[in-house]
């Protein structure tokens, strides 16, 4: 009896097999919701991606890739860069902010990682706070704050860059401010996590070995912190390539986003089969982006630090 | 102290540590370390986890600065000195190797940082791979290495600069039993080929016994004893030295006259007059003889109480009047548990400590 007992104990539940099993019988509700609400969803958007737009907003469900040439600029007068523009336009928004956020997040995660442990969970609850305000109302308190005879406004035309009476919204720079500074915590928390477990040695034994402050960055800091900076450009990357809310209220909503394009189809311009189109288009490019980021990203950033065994 | 090693004789490489203190916060890591390290010499620090050991070579590195002291090599002054410009190197405790880069440009790493033109750094870190053996490792990724030969590749990176001192912090501690034996020995043989000071910071005894020319004892920030390991193991000056080293028997003694003190265990006659009234004395347990007849002086009675056969030899735990002593026999001497025995203290053998 204690025999058997001993082997359900050693052999069952403490083995990864069983705590796998255990662990996603007890994620089902999880796994349901993402069935219900995300995968079946995906699929009907497939499907009707490859329809066609009956009578007044309606679906005709006969297979046709109609839309995806629409998409590529083919329409009924031979091939036009509208579309095309509205793909490029949003990339270069997405991979800018992208980029922006981890320049700017990078020193900040160090910064907070300086700090003692209760300042640190302090200022990252502090870079969450915003988050927890609706995105469309913060944006519109930057146009507010980025108007005409506001502060920035002041600074900026004593600087010259913008003449009396003129704001900095709407414009480039306003949209960037509203981009950036949206996606900025999503940017913070992975680098800022991987700042944390950093190995000071390795920055040390650099600066033994006589390393300047730019070689000791390349070969010591940032083969470390490349696994967060991938994570950071996947969490920054993605959300910002369907954004549209900001750079429409901040930009003044002369340049359409691919984001803008989707939400037309599925509501002023009610063909449902484009915008499913258009929609699975950015989830495949996004997808796509990524397994090429980290297929090949790995070229542009040093090999990240693998596990490595008996490292206490 | 009595008989440094000298290799060049010109003082230049000499290290001169004088009042260096350090504290953290309202803690006093080290309280005053003066010390002198003779070029080519193999120092080692020793002491238990929080005597300071590795703040006071981190001070040497310029990983910390010392509150106050200085740190000289030779006539210059290293106190403001940032790592990268003091003739010092360091093997880090986790070794610290880059593990993106090869075991070549890990090795390289030091002379590409100097700017050393590529045909010249290439047969120095060849060389000094051959040296460590571990020239067949060259084009290997790190984390596809043991501990052992992680640590070889740290010595190498650290080796190849040519410094003028070499600071070791715990090298061989992650490294088990056996390859740390063989380790301890290469160490010791590089020292002597290089003629480099080495300075090692270690918690081991045997291991610092084994290696140094020197050894600091150290305790609470301060240098408890130095001195060559078989000073320092055969005449301790106080109860920690006695004990972190090698686990010497103390006995609590009151002086009772000229060369004699009264200890729980009876009168013992003792080698030279204690300065205290009341105070310690130590034996080791491989001094102490087990005999069946008391016929020496300093011949005391007790019960065999354990015995533990350790292969090269007997380790014994005898009862004398409610003290226990620990005792080192022969292999080929067996003793039965409860059998009533002297022990013979040898009066030479005792060590009077000043505490």
């Amino acid at each position: 009896m204690t025999k058997i007992k001993t082997e359900i104990f050693e052999g069952k539940v403490t083995t990864r097999t069983r705590m796998l099993r255990t662990g996603s019988l007890l994620s089902s509700p999880g796994m349901l919701w993402l069935m219900a609400f995300m995968f079946l969803p995906m699929i009907g958007l497939c499907i009707m991606a490859f329809a066609a737009r009956g009578m007044y907003g309606s679906v005709q469900w006969t297979f046709s890739t109609e839309n995806f040439w629409r998409l590529m600029g083919f329409g009924l007068f031979g091939w036009s860069a509208d579309t095309f523009l509205i793909l490029v336009r949003s990339a270069a928004l997405a991979i800018v902010t992208t980029a922006l956020c981890i320049i700017f997040s990078l020193p900040m995660a160090f910064w907070i990682a300086s700090k003692n442990k209760a300042n640190r969970n302090l200022l990252m609850a502090l870079i969450m706070v915003p988050s927890c305000t609706n995105l469309v109302i913060r944006t519109y308190a930057w146009m507010l704050v980025l108007g005409a005879k506001m502060p920035p406004a002041w600074i900026a035309h004593w600087c010259g860059i913008v003449p009396a009476d003129q704001g900095l919204y709407p414009g480039a720079f306003a949209v960037f401010i509203g981009m950036v500074s949206s996606m900025l915590p999503f940017a913070v928390l992975p680098l800022y996590s991987s700042v944390e477990r950093l190995d000071w040695s390795l920055l040390e034994a650099a600066r033994d070995l006589y390393a300047s402050s730019l070689s000791t960055f390349r070969h010591a800091i940032l083969p470390q912190v490349t696994p967060g900076i991938v994570a950071a450009v996947i969490m920054t990357l993605v959300p910002s390539l369907g954004m549209f809310v900001v750079s429409d209220l901040l930009g003044g909503a002369r340049e359409m986003l691919i984001g803008n394009l989707i939400q037309q189809q599925f509501g002023s311009a009610s063909d449902w089969p484009y915008g499913a189109m258009a929609g699975l288009f950015l989830v495949v490019t996004s997808l796509l982006s990524l397994a090429a980021f980290r297929r090949w990203g790995g070229g542009l950033l040093p090999k990240a630090v693998r596990a490595e065994e008996g490292n206490s | 102290m009595n008989d440094q090693l000298n290799t060049t004789g010109d003082g230049v490489l000499d290290l001169h540590l004088s009042g260096i203190h350090k504290s953290f916060g309202d803690q006093q890591v080290l309280r005053g370390i003066s010390m002198d390290i003779t070029d080519g010499e193999f120092i080692t620090l020793l002491g238990p986890s929080g005597c300071g050991k590795t703040t006071l070579l981190r001070i040497i590195g310029g990983f910390e600065v010392a509150d106050s002291g200085s740190v000289k090599l030779g006539d210059l002054d290293l106190s403001r000195l940032p790592p990268h410009k003091r003739p010092v190197n360091t093997v880090f405790q986790n070794y610290a190797i880059f593990p993106h880069m090869s075991v070549f440009d890990n090795v390289a790493f030091g002379l590409r940082s100097r700017k050393m033109p590529e045909s010249e750094i290439k047969p120095r870190v060849f060389s000094m791979m051959e040296m460590i053996r571990i020239a067949d490792l060259a084009n290997r990724s790190p984390s596809t290495l043991s501990g052992g030969q992680r640590q070889r590749i740290a010595l190498a990176r650290a080796l190849v600069n040519e410094p003028d001192v070499l600071l070791l912090d715990e090298p061989l501690s992650a490294i088990d039993a056996s390859l740390r034996h063989d380790l301890q020995a290469e160490l010791k043989s590089l020292q002597r080929r290089t003629t480099i000071t080495f300075i090692l910071v270690t918690h081991d005894q045997d291991e610092a016994i084994a290696v140094s020319d020197r050894i600091m004892v150290m305790k609470d920030g301060l240098i408890e004893q130095q001195g060559t390991p078989e000073d320092v193991y055969e005449r301790p000056v106080s109860r920690f030295v006695a004990e972190f080293l090698g686990h010497a028997n103390i006995l609590r003694a009151k002086r009772s006259g000229n060369l004699f003190a009264h200890t729980a265990i009876g009168n013992l006659v003792l080698p030279v007059n204690p300065l205290w009234d009341e105070g310690s004395i130590a034996i080791r347990p491989e001094d102490i003889e087990v005999r069946t007849v008391a016929d020496a002086p300093n011949s005391l009675p007790g019960t065999i109480h354990e015995r533990l056969f350790r292969g090269d030899h007997w380790e014994l735990r005898v009862d004398m009047n409610g003290q226990q002593l620990r005792v080192i026999t022969e292999p080929d001497q067996e003793n039965e548990i409860g059998q009533s025995v002297f022990l013979e203290m040898p009066a030479e053998d005792l060590q009077v400590l000043r505490d």
